[in-house]
């Protein structure tokens, strides 16, 4: 088998290749213990490194536990509203705004609640009797708070019960106006307004036609 | 430059004021030397805001510190692109934007008006005249974008990391130019009611400005969604947050009135309600400015708060009492030209549509001033979020979903049984096949079920329009069908360019039902280390995570954790989300870490990874891993909803100067005695007589 040499561009990346691994190596190699205060953590092996400046990656985070992803507890801090004034629910805030210190501690608190085996509700009602009903994230629907619910679907059933009503007595007016006037002879609606009575001047087959015509067009 | 500035600032309030005084003035005594001051006093107000707002431009591009303004909103290392974006970031500077393009709206509907309009274009200026003083006041006496500090300092706050996102730079603007665009339909109603010109002329007039103030914040609204999206973090694009909801309330209201203003032109009715209609729009604009500046509600929006918003709530109610007074003394020009023939007809639908789209607005608005009531009322703040506004709202946008399937085929004025049974067939078996699908597979969510089946209704009513209409000029004219659908849609624009605004909100609300099936996990990952999660499809992603790593980058310092992703075990790629601290000129932090999300978007689904943080300051890493369906949809869904806005507005061919040419000599016109039909507009009186066009024909 012909022995293959290397071109002058493939040594030069090569040696290029070899002191950039070095450099790094050297580097992984002074790299700074952990910042004073920053404990390793069990289970933390040489295999993670550290980051070169802690203080700029944000707020620092624990290990996901068991109850972070548990839909009861997930199910119950998007029914409560963090108390930082962000607005949002606690598990949104803290899966979203990782600087607040608010969300996390109402999350530990309704962890703490699941294990003393508080059902939904009762924990609810524990964030209540701690924050105010506003820790909810919807009122609850009792008293003045069912306005909140029911107000928008009343007076909207109310004003289309009411337009429906108006709709009908005018058309029913306006048929028994249109059959008076016909039995007159006289043109239906005031101005040429309305349709017009085809039967008093067209003959029956030109009367088809222009229907016809019409409901083709959708008129 | 800033003195020059403030005292256009000041020019511009006297000017203003006598704007809206000579225009009032002059169209109601007829004084012609008057009406051309007024008119002339809105050129003049762009000419001064022009020049303030290019002094405030040159006092952020020059990083002038003195300049309160330039000192909280910039700093020296901020990018160039966003310290000019900072010019509307801030309170007074946003006042400052919105009277500069307020006065550049008002002079272009000045000068583009046509002359037929002319006894109501003085109130116009007045009007616009009276709605700039307003806003320079604010600045002059309450918020002033010049004001200068005690001393200089080396550098400045910089923007908040939030702003610092190309959807910044664009949405807020977008925004702003459709709120403040709806005053120019406003001071026409106001016009029309102040002159009691009282017929079709002033919707005429306003129709594309109406329009395009609805395209304007239709765009505003959709990157407003995509930049909460990609930059809060979250993982969704709608909380119903109190400063989203004020922009969606007069979008529901001028999509309102872009369906019943069909109903005043074509038969006569809903004159009041139209009049209305507008006022509230410009009133609900005035009022999401409110919710924004005056921090009465809590909002993502809070960079904004201050005391200036009390100053909205007294113009409104200014405003409310003005609107309440005209209507009450002109109710007689008000009254309807003919009444209701059918419960099956396209007037009675659009009545329902409008009915729902104020009712879902009115439930808006309730449930963002509901903890205010509730506090009144019981002393007791309450949260009215995201569930109490999906359970509200979502059976209202159903049903609105229906109507736009049936309301542009129902017949006018009465629909036959035969009408109905030829247009609605075969959508009804459309939506009723894809329902029973639906069921039969088990689709997950009632009302995504219920937005899904509906779609397929509203979308074959769309799809059958376009086929009837293309396949008639196909036989008609013996034009291929690819011509025979561009001339379709291009001669009947309004039409055809409103069924696409349709397929629009029909893709928005199907995409909006895909969140009923999103997935979410967080997860701690050493390198090398992998977690998997299934997706609503079926799919099951696996997730590597592959470092962390940092660096500095413009005027930011980034952690960047990066993970590969896989499906079904073929990788897909690597993505990185960042925390981003930003600093300013001396590498001092200037506000807390930033998040950036990574997202992977396919027509299916979103891949959503943040990067929630650091375990112990080590490359373990903290994630939140999304699955977002169909979000892609959503922003399709946007562009549609506009090209649409942009086919109904876009200009008509109207007459050539060659056919006008033609028209002139030796021709005589003679106009036949008008008589109004059933379903005639109004014609007016031809301003040139001897060119054989009517006035309207330009506009129609």
């Amino acid at each position: 088998m012909p022995e293959r040499g290397y071109s002058r561009r493939e040594f030069l990346a090569g040696v290029g290749g070899v002191a950039l691994i070095s450099r790094s190596w050297q580097e992984g190699q002074t790299r700074p213990p952990s910042p004073p205060g920053q404990p390793r953590l069990p289970g933390q092996d040489s295999l993670v490194g550290e980051l070169m400046d802690p203080a700029r990656a944000g707020k620092l985070r624990g290990r996901v536990t068991e109850y972070e992803n548990d839909p009861f507890v997930v199910g119950i801090e998007e029914k409560l509203r963090c108390t930082c004034g962000c607005n949002l629910s606690v598990y949104t805030c803290r899966t979203t705004d990782f600087t607040c210190e608010t969300s996390p501690a109402m999350h530990r608190r309704v962890v703490e609640l699941v294990e003393q085996k508080k059902s939904a509700q009762e924990i609810l009602d524990a964030f209540v009797a701690q924050y105010g009903e506003s820790v909810l994230m919807a009122p609850p629907r009792a008293g003045f708070n069912l306005a909140g619910y029911l107000v928008p679907g009343i007076l909207i059933t109310l004003v289309g019960g009411a337009l429906a009503l108006v709709i009908i007595r005018q058309t029913r007016a306006r048929a028994v106006t249109a059959a008076a006037k016909r039995g007159r002879g006289g043109p239906d609606g005031p101005a040429g307004l309305g349709e017009p009575d085809l039967s008093s001047t067209l003959p029956p087959d030109e009367q088809a036609r222009i229907k016809a015509e019409l409901e083709k067009l959708g008129i | 430059m800033t003195i020059l500035g403030q005292i256009s600032l000041w020019l511009a309030l006297l000017v203003a004021a006598w704007g809206s005084v000579t225009g009032v003035l002059g169209g109601s005594r007829r004084r012609p030397e008057l009406i051309q001051s007024a008119r002339r006093t809105t050129y003049a107000l762009l000419g001064l805001l022009t020049v303030a707002s290019a002094s405030l431009l040159t006092a952020l591009l020059r990083h002038d510190f003195n300049v309160a303004y330039v000192a909280q909103y910039t700093s020296r290392n901020l990018p160039a692109v966003y310290t000019i974006a900072a010019f509307y970031g801030g309170q007074s500077g946003s006042l400052l934007f919105w009277a500069f393009v307020l006065s550049l709206f008002a002079a272009a509907a000045q000068w583009l008006t046509p002359r037929r309009y002319e006894t109501l274009m003085p109130y116009v200026s007045a009007v616009t005249s009276a709605v700039t003083f307003f806003f320079v006041a604010v600045m002059v006496f309450a918020s002033n974008p010049f004001e200068r500090l005690p001393f200089t300092p080396p550098d400045g706050n910089g923007l908040n990391p939030q702003l610092q996102n190309p959807g910044m730079v664009v949405h807020p603007p977008m925004l702003y130019l459709g709120y403040i665009s709806i005053t120019i339909p406003f001071a026409f109603a106001m016009a029309a009611l102040i002159s009691r010109r009282l017929d079709t002329g002033w919707l005429h007039a306003i129709r594309r400005w109406t329009l395009l103030s609805w395209t304007f914040l239709s765009i505003g609204i959709t990157l407003g969604m995509w930049w909460a999206y990609v930059e809060l973090g979250w993982g969704g694009y709608w909380a119903w947050d109190p400063v989203e909801n004020a922009s969606f309330l007069p979008w529901l209201t001028m999509t309102a009135f872009l369906h019943s203003v069909m109903i005043q032109e074509k038969r006569g009715m809903l004159k009041k309600w139209n009049m209305s209609l507008i006022t509230l729009s410009f009133m609900l604009s005035i009022f999401g400015t409110f919710i924004t500046r005056s921090g009465i509600i809590s909002s993502v929006h809070s960079f904004t708060q201050s005391h200036v918003g009390y100053f909205f709530l007294g113009f409104l109610g200014l405003t409310a009492i003005a609107l309440g007074w005209l209507l009450w003394t002109r109710m007689p020009g008000l009254q309807t030209e003919a009444q209701l023939e059918s419960a099956l007809s396209r007037e009675a639908s659009f009545y329902f549509n409008n009915l729902l789209f104020v009712g879902m607005a009115f439930s808006v608005f309730w449930g963002t001033i509901f903890p205010i009531l509730s506090e009144w009322v019981r002393g007791t703040k309450v949260t009215v979020g995201p569930p109490f506004f999906n359970q509200v709202n979502i059976p209202i946008g159903l049903a609105l979903l229906a109507l736009t399937g049936v309301g542009p085929l129902i017949a006018w004025r009465k629909a036959s049984p035969q009408n109905l049974k030829r247009q609605f067939a075969v959508p009804v078996a459309a939506g009723l096949v894809t329902a029973a699908f639906l069921a039969a597979i088990r689709y997950g969510d009632f009302y995504a079920g219920m937005a899904a089946s509906l779609a397929a209704f509203v979308v074959t009513t769309v799809a059958q329009e376009f086929w009837r209409g293309t396949s008639a000029r196909h036989r008609l004219h013996g034009e291929n069908y690819a011509l025979a659908f561009a001339r379709l849609v291009g001669r009947n624009r309004r039409r055809y360019g409103g069924y696409i605004v349709h397929l629009g909100i029909v893709t928005y609300l199907v995409a909006f039902s895909g969140m009923a099936f999103k997935q979410e996990m967080e997860a701690s990952l050493r390198p090398g280390q992998s977690t998997s999660m299934r997706s609503p499809y079926g799919h099951t992603y696996t997730f590597t995570h592959l470092g962390v790593s940092q660096y500095e980058r413009l005027n930011r310092f980034v952690t960047a954790a990066s993970v590969d992703v896989s499906r079904d075990g073929k990788r897909i790629g690597v993505m990185s989300s960042e925390k981003r601290q930003y600093v300013d000129s001396f590498n001092r932090p200037t506000f807390n870490p930033a998040t950036e999300a990574a997202i992977r978007s396919d027509l299916r689904e979103d891949i959503y990874i943040v990067f929630a943080g650091s375990v112990a300051g080590t490359e373990e890493a903290v994630y939140r891993f999304t699955l977002n369906p169909l979000v892609w949809w959503v922003w399709f869904g946007g562009v549609v909803l506009v090209f649409g806005g942009v086919i109904v507005m876009w200009p008509g061919a109207g007459p050539t100067r060659a056919s006008l040419r033609r028209a002139l000599p030796g021709y005589a016109v003679t106009l036949a005695p008008f008589q109004r039909g059933p379903t005639d507009r109004p014609v007016e009186r031809p301003a040139r007589v001897g060119t054989g066009l009517a006035a309207g024909d330009r506009d129609a």
